[in-house]
C-alpha cells in the first residue's frame, strides 16, 4: 500500500511544473485568452516532449506510461492555465483508443499522439454539441451522446461553429455532424469516457491547487484594520475549506487514476467520483478564490477569473457533480440489487 | 501509487480476519446499564489480549506484534468490518501507551505497558478543565511538591470531560507546576492513580442521556516523582505526542465505523424506495464520495507517515471531514428513517445525538481550522489581546 508517486513520476511532475512556470506564465495566458488563441510555440514544445501520447500505448505511437502520468500533466496543464490542446486532444485519444476500431486506432492514434494534429471531445445531442473545447482547430472530433455511444467525425465531416464561451483560454464550437457523417465507435465507449473523466478531474484539482495558492498568497499580503486578511478566521477558515476541497478532488482524482490501469473493474466507481468531487470542488475553490481576493478579485485585470472559468467549462464537461452522483447512486442501488435511480 | 497489499500485509489481514470470524463476541448486553456493557467490552480486549491482537501496532517488545502503520490500519478496518467492539482500553492503548513509548523511563515502561495491553487497568485522559479547552495550555489544575515528602507532589484542580475515568486506574494528567514561568513552559505531564479519595469522580450526563465523560475534583491528590512523564516542565510536548496520536491513530478506526452507517443507511433508503427518489440518491452519493475520499486521505497520511515518519498535521483534515461527514449523515437517516430515529434508545437516534460531539472531541472543527491555515497553509495567527 502506497498513496505516493514513483520518483518518476515526482519527476515528471517537477519537470512540468518548471517548464509551465516558465512558459506559460500568467502574462502570456492572458494574452492568448484576449487574443483567443492557442499557444502554437508552447504546444510544438510540448509535442516535441511526448506529452499528448504520455498514455497513448506504444503500439499505437505513443509513450506508453499510466494514467498517473497523464494525471500528472493535466494537473499541471490546468494550475498553468495553460492555452494549448492537451485536455481535448488526449481525451479524443482516450475515446479511440478504447472504443475505436484497429483501423480508427490506426489511421488516428500516431498522429494525435505525436501532435501531428489534435482532436476533440463533445457531447451530443442527437448529432449536436455545443461548446466542445479545443473543436475549431481539431482534425478529428469525438462525439458521445446521453447513452454512452460514440461517433468519430473528420473535421470535414462536421459543421463547426466557433463559438465565445466564458473561457477564452481555449477556442470553442458547436459541432454538427453533417448529413450521418463520421463513423461509429463500436468499441467500449464508456471506458474511454471514464478514462477522460480523470484526466478532466486532474486538471480540475490543479486549478484548485493554483486558486488556492494564489489565494494564501494574497490574504498574507493584503492588510486591512492593520493586519494580513488572512489572519482574520472568516478568511483564514476559508482557506482551510478551499485545502479540504482540493484535497478531497486530489486523492479521487489520484485513486481514479490508479484503478484505471491497475484495477479497471472499479474504475466506473471511482471516475464518477472523482469528477463529482473535482467539479464541485473547482467550483467551490475558484469561488471562494474571487471572494477573498475583494474587489480585485472582480476585475478582469487580477488573473483568479482565468480559474473561475476554466472550472466552470470543465466541470460541466462530460457532466458535472449532480450528474455523476446520479450515476454513483445507481452503481450503490445496483450492489444492492435494487433499482437504479430512473 | 499501488494501493493494493503487499503478500506480508494480505497474510497479516487474513489472520485476523480468520481470528475474528472464530471469535465473535458474545451479544452485546442491550441492559444491565453502562457499566455491564464496559465490563463486557473489558472482556472482549482480554480475548483480543491473549490472541495478540489488542495493540498490534505496539513494538514487540511491549506486547505488540510489530505491525507497520499499514498493518495497523488493516487491524481498524478489519475491527470495523466484522462489526466488534473496540477494545475497551481505548486511551490507553492509542494514547497513553504509545505516549510511553516515546517519553517514558524503562521503569515506567516496564510498570505500565503491560496492563494497559491486558485491560488490567484503564486510563483516561485528563486534559480539559472547566476554564481551559481549546486552549489547553492556560490549564490552572496546580501540583507543587509535598513539602513533607520531597518526592511527592500534591495535586489540585478540577478536569472535566474526563472520559472514561469512572473505569480508570491511570489518569494521563497535565498539570502547572511554574506558576512563573510562560503559559506553555509549567507544565507537567503526570500519572495520576485514580484509586485515592482526593480524587472524587461525577458522571456527567450527555445529550445522549448516558455519561461516557466525567467531571474530575482532585483535592491534594498525590503523585510520586516516579510518575513524571518526560520531566517537570515538559508536560506540554509530552501532550502535544498524545494529541497528535489521537488525531492519527483513531482516524481508521473511525472511518470505517462511517462507512458501515452508510452501508446501513443505503440499504435502509433503498428498502423504502428512496434510492430511486433523485434528492436522496443525491444526497447519499455525496455522503458515499466523501467517505471514499475519508478512506483515500487516510491512506495517503499514512504513507506520508511512512515516508516522514510523523503524522502531519494534514491529520486535522481527515478528523475534520469524518465529524462533519459523520453528522450529515446521520441528519439523512433522520429523514430517510423517519420517527424510529427521534425515538429514544433507537440506535439511529443514538448516532444521531452522540454525532454532535464529534466536531467537539479530540480539537473542535474551528480548532482543527486554525491548525490547518496556520501550520499547513502558512496564514497569520491572529493576536488577541492578553
Ligand atoms: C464526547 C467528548 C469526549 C471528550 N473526552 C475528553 C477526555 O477524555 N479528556 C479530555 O481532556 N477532554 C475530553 N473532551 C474535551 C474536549 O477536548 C473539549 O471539549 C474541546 O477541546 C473543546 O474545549 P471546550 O469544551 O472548553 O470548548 P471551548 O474551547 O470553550 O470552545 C467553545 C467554542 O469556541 C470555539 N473556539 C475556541 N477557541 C477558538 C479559536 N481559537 N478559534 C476559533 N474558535 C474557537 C470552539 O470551536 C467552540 O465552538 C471531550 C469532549 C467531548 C465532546
Amino acid at each position: 500500500m502506497d498513496f505516493g508517486f514513483t520518483e518518476d513520476q515526482r519527476q515528471i511532475q517537477r519537470t512540468a511544473r518548471e517548464l509551465l512556470a516558465d512558459r506559460a506564465r500568467p502574462e502570456r495566458v492572458r494574452e492568448h485568452a484576449e487574443a483567443g488563441t492557442v499557444d502554437r510555440a508552447l504546444w510544438r514544445e510540448l509535442c516535441e516532449l511526448g506529452w499528448p501520447g504520455i498514455a497513448v500505448a506504444e503500439d499505437n505511437g505513443g509513450q506508453g506510461l499510466g494514467r498517473i502520468e497523464l494525471s500528472i500533466l493535466c494537473e499541471e496543464l490546468g494550475r498553468a492555465l495553460a492555452p494549448v490542446p492537451f485536455l481535448p486532444s488526449v481525451m479524443a485519444a482516450t475515446l479511440i483508443e478504447h472504443a475505436g476500431s484497429p483501423q480508427q486506432r490506426e489511421r488516428w492514434l500516431p498522429g494525435l499522439a505525436a501532435g501531428e494534429f489534435t482532436g476533440a471531445l463533445g457531447t451530443a445531442v442527437d448529432g449536436m454539441a455545443e461548446l466542445v473545447i479545443g473543436a475549431p482547430d481539431a482534425a478529428v472530433i469525438v462525439l458521445v451522446e446521453e447513452d454512452r455511444s460514440g461517433r468519430l467525425l473528420e473535421a470535414a465531416q462536421a459543421e463547426v461553429t466557433l463559438t465565445a464561451s466564458i473561457d477564452p483560454t481555449r477556442p470553442c464550437a458547436t459541432v454538427s455532424v453533417v448529413s450521418d457523417g463520421g463513423e461509429a465507435l463500436a468499441g467500449d465507449v464508456p471506458a474511454g469516457i471514464d478514462r477522460a473523466l480523470v484526466a478532466i478531474s486532474s486538471e480540475l484539482v490543479g486549478v484548485c491547487d493554483r486558486a488556492l495558492e494564489m489565494t494564501v498568497a494574497y490574504v498574507k499580503e493584503r492588510k486591512q484594520f492593520g493586519v494580513p486578511v488572512g489572519a482574520y478566521q472568516a478568511v483564514s477558515h476559508r482557506c482551510a475549506q478551499m485545502l479540504l476541497e482540493t484535497e478531497k478532488a486530489r486523492s479521487t482524482a489520484a485513486f481514479a487514476a490508479w484503478t484505471a490501469d491497475a484495477d479497471p473493474e472499479r474504475l466506473p466507481e471511482a471516475a464518477a467520483m472523482a469528477k463529482a468531487a473535482a467539479s464541485d470542488a473547482a467550483r467551490e475553490v475558484t469561488a471562494s478564490a474571487i471572494q477573498a481576493h475583494g474587489g480585485i478579485g472582480f476585475t478582469w485585470e487580477a488573473d483568479v477569473h482565468w480559474l473561475f472559468k476554466r472550472a466552470q467549462l470543465d466541470a460541466a464537461l462530460l457532466g458535472g457533480g449532480k450528474r455523476h452522483r446520479a450515476q454513483l447512486a445507481a452503481i450503490l442501488a445496483e450492489r444492492l440489487g435494487a433499482p437504479a435511480v430512473g | 501509487m499501488d494501493l493494493t497489499f503487499s503478500p506480508k500485509e494480505t497474510a497479516f489481514r487474513d489472520e485476523l480476519r480468520a481470528w475474528l470470524a472464530e471469535n465473535q463476541p458474545d451479544v452485546e448486553p442491550l441492559d444491565g446499564g453502562e457499566d455491564a456493557h464496559y465490563a463486557w467490552r473489558r472482556d472482549w480486549q482480554r480475548r483480543l489480549y491473549d490472541a495478540g491482537w489488542a495493540a498490534p501496532a505496539w513494538p514487540t517488545e511491549y506486547g505488540g506484534r510489530g505491525a507497520s502503520l499499514t498493518e495497523s490500519a488493516i487491524y481498524f478496518e478489519e475491527i470495523g468490518r466484522a462489526r466488534v467492539p473496540f477494545a475497551a482500553n481505548t486511551l490507553g492503548l492509542l494514547l497513553g501507551g504509545p505516549t510511553l513509548m516515546v517519553w517514558g523511563t524503562p521503569e515506567q515502561k516496564e510498570r505500565y505497558l503491560a496492563p494497559i495491553l491486558s485491560a488490567e487497568e484503564i486510563w483516561c485522559q485528563g486534559f480539559s478543565e472547566p476554564d481551559a479547552g481549546s486552549d489547553l495550555a492556560s490549564l490552572k489544575t496546580r501540583a507543587v511538591k509535598d513539602p513533607e515528602h520531597p518526592d511527592q507532589w500534591l495535586v489540585t484542580g478540577q478536569k472535566v470531560w474526563t472520559s472514561g475515568a469512572q473505569y480508570s486506574k491511570w489518569c494521563m494528567l497535565v498539570a502547572r507546576t511554574d506558576q512563573d514561568a510562560a503559559k506553555h513552559k509549567g507544565l507537567t505531564y503526570f500519572l495520576m492513580d485514580m484509586e485515592q479519595d482526593a480524587v472524587q469522580v461525577r458522571p456527567l450526563r450527555q445529550i445522549t442521556g448516558e455519561s461516557e465523560f466525567n467531571e474530575l475534583f482532585i483535592e491534594e491528590a498525590r503523585i510520586p516523582d516516579a510518575n513524571v512523564v518526560g520531566g517537570v516542565g515538559n508536560g506540554w510536548k509530552v501532550a502535544l505526542t498524545t494529541l497528535m496520536n489521537e488525531r492519527a491513530g483513531l482516524g481508521f478506526a473511525l472511518q470505517i465505523r462511517l462507512r458501515q452507517l452508510l452501508d446501513d443507511l443505503i440499504a435502509a433508503a433503498a428498502e423504502r424506495g428512496l434510492l430511486e427518489d433523485p434528492r436522496y440518491a443525491d444526497a447519499l452519493a455525496e455522503l458515499h464520495v466523501r467517505c471514499e475520499s475519508i478512506r483515500l486521505l487516510a491512506w495517503k497520511g499514512l504513507t506520508d507517515a511512512e515516508r516522514y515518519g510523523q503524522p502531519g498535521p494534514e491529520g486535522s483534515l481527515v478528523k475534520w471531514l469524518w465529524s462533519d461527514t459523520n453528522q450529515r449523515l446521520t441528519e439523512l437517516a433522520v429523514d430517510i428513517i423517519g420517527p424510529e430515529a427521534l425515538t429514544a434508545g433507537t440506535p439511529w437516534s443514538y448516532e444521531f445525538l452522540r454525532a454532535r460531539g464529534n466536531t467537539i472531541e479530540g480539537g473542535t472543527t474551528e480548532v482543527l481550522k486554525n491548525i490547518v491555515a496556520e501550520r499547513v497553509l502558512g496564514l497569520p495567527r491572529l493576536k488577541v489581546a492578553a
